[in-house]
């Protein structure tokens, strides 16, 4: 729970957290190395100073650091944690769905944990989808493009193999899509960035939610124009937001272009979590304006605290079906776990 | 012969201040990306010395499309100078450095290093993709300066070359992107005589009567120019080093030298 300086609560759900283990027992190659390394560079490039971590602590935390980190230290009530293998970097997986589940078993009530799969692994990621269904009655996934399966180097959601893994998840209910849509690993010749095949799978799955992270930055207008068309396209905020820090102007510029086009019901608040800690972003976001020179010049928006009360929580309540008024009494019955215990 | 060497490191670093990251439309130089320069051979002759650039970028990851156009740049602007022979360019750290390094090196094209995951591929629609951007994005600064300065957006949209040939900004960035500016529209073609329009789009029309839309469109180009740029930034200074949690106690890597060459001390 946030609460404002003037003592207003606001619900935080953190749509977009990790639980990894990128250690160097873990890594399998020096890509996996150099996988790691890089996130680092994110976290010391974009991060207030005080907030730093040492880069052991960073490669791997503990579940008490993550569960401290989001809710004790920070304002986090439910958090998002994303799988993501990287199967061909590590040997156990970046940070897969059974770590995932471990942690969310541990702090009860706090985590939702999304799947993932590999629509190149044909047969065996439809069986996959019905396994994490089944064991662990996942609400959601996380799709990496980017990610290299043998000699290939990325695919798009709208190869057919893809389409045949949505049609299941729309059909056993699996309705948030997590799309990483930024900054990516390998390229190669492609427009990485590139986010046209949402166009495509968002209008041939109206039932799924596609929530595109990093709202598809370098590409912000490609993104806009294709979320405002879509009534189920979403933007996570998670690497966007880091800059309210860095560069106030130019993050204010992104909020601005989203507001304008999309409106302020399809952005949800996501830390990127241990990339950064939820507790800044969150404060920083709520002390925030848009400069009116920047407003001006993008349709007069503002950034209201009713707006943001729909980014950091609201939106990714309704994606997710969270109840807020029941979530908050039980929050309020069962105090915090203490992490160290 | 002290004087000869630096004087042609000096003509090394001044040729590679041209060319740019594609993706930013800023010098590898400012950027930080080269590390070392090296000559080797006599300090006096045409067409005889070995020049070796090395530079790395700030990830491991970085588009291999994107470092390839900078390399490329680095060896042609590099043997443009003319007692070069040949010009070396070693690329580190990179996921494909190795492969990138040899076709480079051989004077191959981009498609000969990913030959079997894309072949005849060609970067000629990614440099025209980049120019276009470079061009937005010199303009916006050039035509958002006039603005200030009480220019008003009926006045710049009919603006010539003439006109732009006289104008001058006190803002140093305003200024440098104002030459940078001109010298683009004028290599591209966009404008060639005294009185053409000084601000067309690039496809070389009148921005017309929707400036408000047209300066829209300029800034969504910049947004995204910028976020990479800031990464790269970001990304640039910390790759090398750990966090620095110590305060201002300089750590091993800040005196392992040439990390950042700024231009004083070229």
């Amino acid at each position: 729970m946030f609460t404002t300086p003037e003592g207003k609560e606001i619900f935080v759900v953190d749509g977009h957290a990790h639980f990894w283990d990128g250690s160097p027992e873990n890594q399998k190659n020096i890509h996996g190395k150099q996988f790691i390394d890089c996130f680092y560079a994110y976290h010391s490039g974009l991060s207030p100073k005080e907030q730093l971590w040492e880069k052991s602590k960073f490669e791997k935390y503990t579940a008490d650091d993550l569960y401290n980190d989001l809710f004790i230290e920070g304002p986090d009530d439910i958090a998002i944690l994303n799988s993501t293998y990287l199967s061909e970097f590590y040997k156990t997986g970046f940070n897969n769905i059974e770590r995932n589940m471990s942690v969310a078993k541990k702090f009860p009530n706090r985590f939702i944990v999304n799947g993932a799969f590999d629509p190149r692994d044909g047969n065996k990621a439809l069986e996959y989808i019905h396994f994490m269904k089944e064991t662990y009655n996942i609400k959601g996934v996380k799709m990496y493009t980017a990610e290299w399966n043998g000699a290939s180097k990325g695919w798009r959601l709208n190869d057919p193999a893809a389409y045949k893994c949505f049609e299941l998840c729309d059909k056993l209910g699996i309705k948030n899509i997590h799309v990483h849509k930024g900054p990516t690993i390998i390229p190669l010749n492609k427009d990485a960035f590139d986010v046209h095949d949402v166009d495509y799978a968002a209008t041939d799955f109206q039932n799924l939610n596609w929530i595109i992270e990093h709202c598809g930055l370098p590409r912000l207008d490609d993104f806009c124009w294709i979320a405002t068309q879509e009534t189920n396209v979403f933007a996570g905020l998670a690497v966007a937001l880091p800059f309210i820090h860095s560069r106030p102007r130019y993050f204010a510029e992104v909020i601005a272009e989203l507001l304008f086009w999309i409106g302020p019901d399809k952005i949800l608040f996501g830390s990127d979590y241990a990339i950064w800690t939820p507790k800044w972003l969150v404060e920083k976001l709520w002390a925030f304006q848009i400069p009116e020179d920047i407003s001006a010049a993008i349709g007069g928006v503002q950034l209201t605290d009713e707006i943001k009360e729909k980014i950091l929580g609201l939106n990714a309540a309704r994606l997710y079906n969270i109840d807020i008024a029941a979530r908050k009494a039980e929050f309020a019955k069962h105090p915090m776990q203490i992490a160290a215990e | 012969m002290e004087g000869a060497l630096s004087q042609q490191l000096a003509d090394v670093w001044a040729r590679l201040d041209l060319v740019m990251d594609p993706e930013l439309d800023e010098p590898v130089t400012d950027m930080g990306f080269i590390e070392a320069v090296s000559v080797a051979g006599p300090t006096t002759g045409h067409n005889i010395s070995t020049v070796e650039i090395v530079f790395r970028l700030p990830t491991y990851w970085c588009s291999p499309n994107f470092a390839f156009l900078m390399a490329e740049g680095i060896k042609r602007e590099v043997e443009a100078l003319p007692w070069v022979g040949r010009a070396i360019v070693n690329l580190q750290d990179h996921m494909a450095a190795e492969e990138m390094n040899a076709v480079i090196n051989a004077g191959g094209a981009f498609s000969d290093v990913f030959a079997d995951l894309m072949p005849g591929e060609n970067l000629d629609a990614l440099r025209e993709k980049f120019d276009q951007k470079a061009f937005q994005r010199r303009q916006e600064v050039v035509i958002k300066a006039l603005l200030w300065q009480g220019h008003t957006a009926q006045d710049i949209v009919k603006l010539t070359l003439a006109d732009l040939s006289l104008i001058r900004f006190e803002d140093a960035e305003e200024e440098r992107q104002r030459g940078r500016y001109a010298a683009l529209l004028t290599s591209k073609k966009l404008a060639r005589f005294a009185l053409d329009l000084a601000f067309p789009t690039y496809q070389g029309q009148p921005i017309g009567d929707d400036f408000q839309a047209y300066m829209g469109l300029l800034r969504s180009v910049r947004i995204n120019m910028e976020f990479s740029g800031s990464l790269c930034r970001g990304l640039k200074s910390s790759r090398y080093k750990e966090a620095d949690l110590t305060g201002d106690v300089p750590i091993l890597v800040d005196y392992t030298p040439p990390h950042t060459p700024s231009h004083a001390c070229r």
